[in-house]
Order: structure tokens, then sequence, then C-alpha cells
């Protein structure tokens, strides 16, 4: 790049930083949004899939590997563009919260029924000797020792779901993505522009998996997992 | 030398009991009846359903056949409603109150790693039985004193010793106040030196009430000071059952002495 070129570059982005910033609010509301509506349906669908009525296990079942086996891109067109001709429409930013929290809610819902697997029977076994009936069992006892199992793979999840929403610019939303697009449309620093968008989402990930961490190591120091020396 | 309780009314009766694992029958058309206040000790190879008649006591497992009462009224199975009288198995809203009579210290202790030594012992008074938090901390803390352990309610279990683990679940069971006691080879898991405080904690949970003990233990002086009466299993059946002097030092069958002589 030349010297004149980076000039351009940067008074450029000093005008474009209003936007930019805003395209990062909107990248994080989605991030945020879409996290929490999958965080439900983790619970809902992980929760239900593990459920002793067969009818409700195998509905929950084919839902979550229904949305697994379905691309989140043609979910999150479907709901845009097909969903309208159905007669429901919705606002774009409704669409992609929907289509990520689905589409990461389903795998969530494994994350959820492998972690509550995973606690040992024995636990379950004391809870029924202190006359503990299942919906104390489960919130008291199994989800407190399974919510340390869940915590690393729903950071994945996380990142992987700020990592998908540049999806949202294809259904006309002005995220992040869309932002620095215009600058690299506007200055033609193709390199620069990405360059800051791929450390832009660095950032944003780093900080969204630094606070994981944080949830990990507290939930394990209630376990009396960490910092053990006895 | 505990002496013979009275035959009143029964605690546990278990009426023609058979329980198979897939193959395998661990019980086979077991009938047993235990006292209120008795202290029995079940004792046998392993894989003859000790622990399998603790387990179903508890509601852990369930009768593959027969039917196991408790105070005197249906325990695994339940009144159908309908004309008749036939019984059915037991739902989890028939068994709810029922099973809070019983209580059970496990081999592997199963301590709740999340909470703290008093919360493990708070855990149930609180939720199952609406104790407010005060009632169930006090509670806490007087069988914390019982088992020894009073300078270590806010420890988390993972950093006390088996032993320790072990008397903090005792004091959990007790905390429920339980009228029948189920204890599952309650030393097996711990090393040697620190089976005597777990056995010296039950020795006085025996002395001090009158709480309804079942017991499979391979600690043939604890069971000889505790019990009011031995049985041996073998193959899913009573083979012998006698007062603990009677049983251990004089034993009628050979199977029971040669039984006796492995574990000693």
């Amino acid at each position: 790049m030349t010297g004149s070129g980076t000039d351009v570059f940067l008074s450029e982005l000093g005008r474009a930083l209003p936007g930019i910033g805003r395209g990062l609010l909107v990248t994080l509301e989605a991030t945020a949004l879409g996290a929490a509506l999958a965080l439900l349906v983790a619970f809902a669908l992980g929760l239900a899939s593990r459920s002793r009525a067969v009818v409700v296990r195998g509905a929950a079942r084919v839902t979550v590997e229904f949305l697994r086996g379905t691309s989140l891109y043609v979910q999150l067109f479907w709901l845009f563009f097909a969903l309208p001709m159905l007669g429901f429409r919705l606002e774009p930013m409704a669409c992609g919260v929907l289509a990520f929290g689905l589409n990461y809610g389903a795998y969530g819902a494994e994350v959820v029924r492998g972690s509550i697997a995973a606690v040992p029977a024995a636990q379950t076994e004391a809870a029924i000797a202190l006359g503990m009936g299942p919906g104390l069992r489960l919130r008291r006892v199994v989800l407190p020792q399974a919510y340390v199992l869940m915590v690393p793979p729903f950071k994945n999840l996380l990142i992987q779901l700020l990592k998908a929403t540049p999806l949202l610019s294809l259904v006309t939303i002005a995220d992040l993505t869309f932002a620095i697009d215009q600058l690299r449309s506007q200055t033609g620093a193709t390199a620069s522009a990405y360059l800051l968008l791929l450390l832009l989402y660095f950032g944003v990930a780093a900080l969204l998996g630094a606070g994981m961490d944080a949830l990990e190591r507290t939930a394990k120091e209630r376990l009396g997992q960490e910092g053990r020396n006895a | 030398m505990p002496t013979e309780t009275d035959h009143g009314p029964e605690k546990v009766r278990f009426d023609r009991v058979t329980k198979r694992f897939g193959e395998q029958t661990v019980l086979d058309g077991l009938d047993l009846t235990v006292a209120p206040g008795e202290r029995v000790t079940l004792i046998g190879p392993s894989g003859s359903g000790k622990t399998t008649i603790l387990r179903l006591l508890m509601t852990l497992e369930r009768v593959t056949d027969g039917v196991v009462h408790l105070d005197g009224e249906p325990y695994s199975h339940m009144p159908s409603g309908r004309a008749g009288g036939k019984l059915v198995p037991a739902d989890e809203r028939y068994l709810a109150p029922r099973r809070r009579r019983v209580g059970m210290v496990f081999q592997q202790f199963n301590l709740f790693p999340h909470l703290s030594v008093l919360a493990n012992v708070t855990e149930a008074p609180r939720h199952v039985l609406s104790l407010d938090a005060d009632e169930a901390a006090a509670r806490a803390r007087d069988l914390l004193g019982l088992v020894g352990l009073a300078d270590k309610e806010d420890a988390h279990p993972t950093r006390l010793s088996g032993g320790q683990q072990q008397r903090v679940a005792i004091a959990r069971a007790l905390a429920m106040r339980p009228e029948l006691l189920l204890l599952d080879e309650v030393t097996s898991a711990l090393d040697p030196e620190l089976v005597a405080e777990v056995l010296d904690v039950l020795r006085d949970v025996a002395a001090g009430t009158d709480i309804t003990m079942l017991c499979v233990t391979h600690e043939m002086g604890f069971a000889r000071d505790i019990s009011h009466r031995i049985l041996m299993f073998d193959e899913g059946r009573v083979l012998e059952s006698d007062a603990p002097e009677r049983l251990l030092d004089d034993p009628e069958h050979e199977r029971t002495r040669a039984f006796l002589r492995t574990i000693r």
C-alpha cells in the first residue's frame, strides 16, 4: 500500500468510525440475543431429550437433528425470504436471532444432555435417599454439577455464533461486516479493511472467551476442582 | 450387648421378593421381617443380594416380583384404587412421603461436591422438609457435633478425608430424622486407619437412638456390637438368622463358617 493510500484509508476510517461502532453494536446485539435464545432452546431440547415420555424425547431428538442437519445459512434465508410468502413477516434482526437461537440451541441441547448424563448416577441416588423428588434432584443436585461441564462447550458455541453473525449482512442488516465492507468499497483498501475486520472479530471473541473462562473458574472453584492442595 | 427388641409391629417386611438383573437372580423369593427399633446386620458373600435389599428399601431399584412393606403398608407397590384391591407398582407420588422415613449411607459417601459440609446437611431438611434456614442450620450443627466435625462446617467435601466425608454423610442422613437407616458397606471404601472413627460414630448413633437399622458390613466386631440380629445371606436367600454371638461364634451352617473364615 502506498503512503497516500494509507492516508486515504485512515481519513476515511475516521469518518467511518461511527458507522463501524453502530455495526459492532448490531453484531454484539445479535450475538447476545441469539445466545440468550440458544440457551433457552438448549435447555428446553436438552431436558426434553432426557424425558421419560417417549413422545417428548422423540420430538426433541428429531428437532435437534433437523436443526443441526440443515445449514444455518439456509435457515436464515428461509426465515427471511420464505416465511413472508406464508404470511409471516419478521424483522430482519428477528430472523437472525431466531436462526442463531434455533441452530446453536440445537448444538447446545447436545451439550446440556451430555453434561447431565455425565453427572454420576450416585449423586441422584444420594438425592433420592434424602427424599428429593425429580424436580428438586435436577435443580439442586444435577444441574449445578452439570453446569461446570457445560461452560467450556458453550464457550465454543458462543464464539461460533459470533462468527456466524456476518450472515446478517445478507439479510439487509448493517452489522460490523457490513460497515467495514462499506469502508472497503469507499477506499478500495481491501487488505486493510478486511484485516481490521479480522482484528475486530478476534477482539470480541477474545473478550467473550475470557468472560466464559471466568465463569468456568468460579464454577470449578465451587465444585472444589481448582486450587486443591490437600 | 443389645437386648432383643420386642416383636411389636413390623417396620419392614419383604414378602416373597424376587429381584432379577437380566438373567441373574439376586433375590429369590425372599421373606424378611424387621421390627421397629431393631438393628439387623446382613452378611454373606458378595453378590448374595445384601446391598440389593438396601437399594430396594431406598427405592433405588424395583422388585421383579413380590412386595416390600414399610410400617405395615405396601411400599414397593400401592393399592390400585380399583375394587379387588390389586397392588400396582408404586408411583413417585405414593413413594415421596414414605421414602422420607428411610435414609441411607453409601459406600462411596456421595456427598454433594457443589455444596459446603453444612449445606450438604441442610439441603434436604430445607428443601424437602421446608425447614427455615436457621432451623436447618441448627439441626445440622448439632449433628456435625455428634459426628465430631463441628469445626468443618464451611469446608468443602473434597478437602476432607474419606472418614470425615463418611461422617458428614451420616450427619446428612440423620438430618432427615429417618425411622429406618440403611448402611451400605459404609467403611469398605476407607483406608483401614479411618474405619474406626466412622464405626465409633455409628455405635453412638445406635446407642443414642431407636432408629431401625439395616446394615451391610464386613466389620464383624461392629456387627456384633450394634446388632440385635445377624442374617447370613447366600444366593439370594437367608441361610441363617440369629443373635450375633450365636451366629458369629457358633453358626449352624458350614457355609456360614466358611464365609466367616474368609473375612477374618
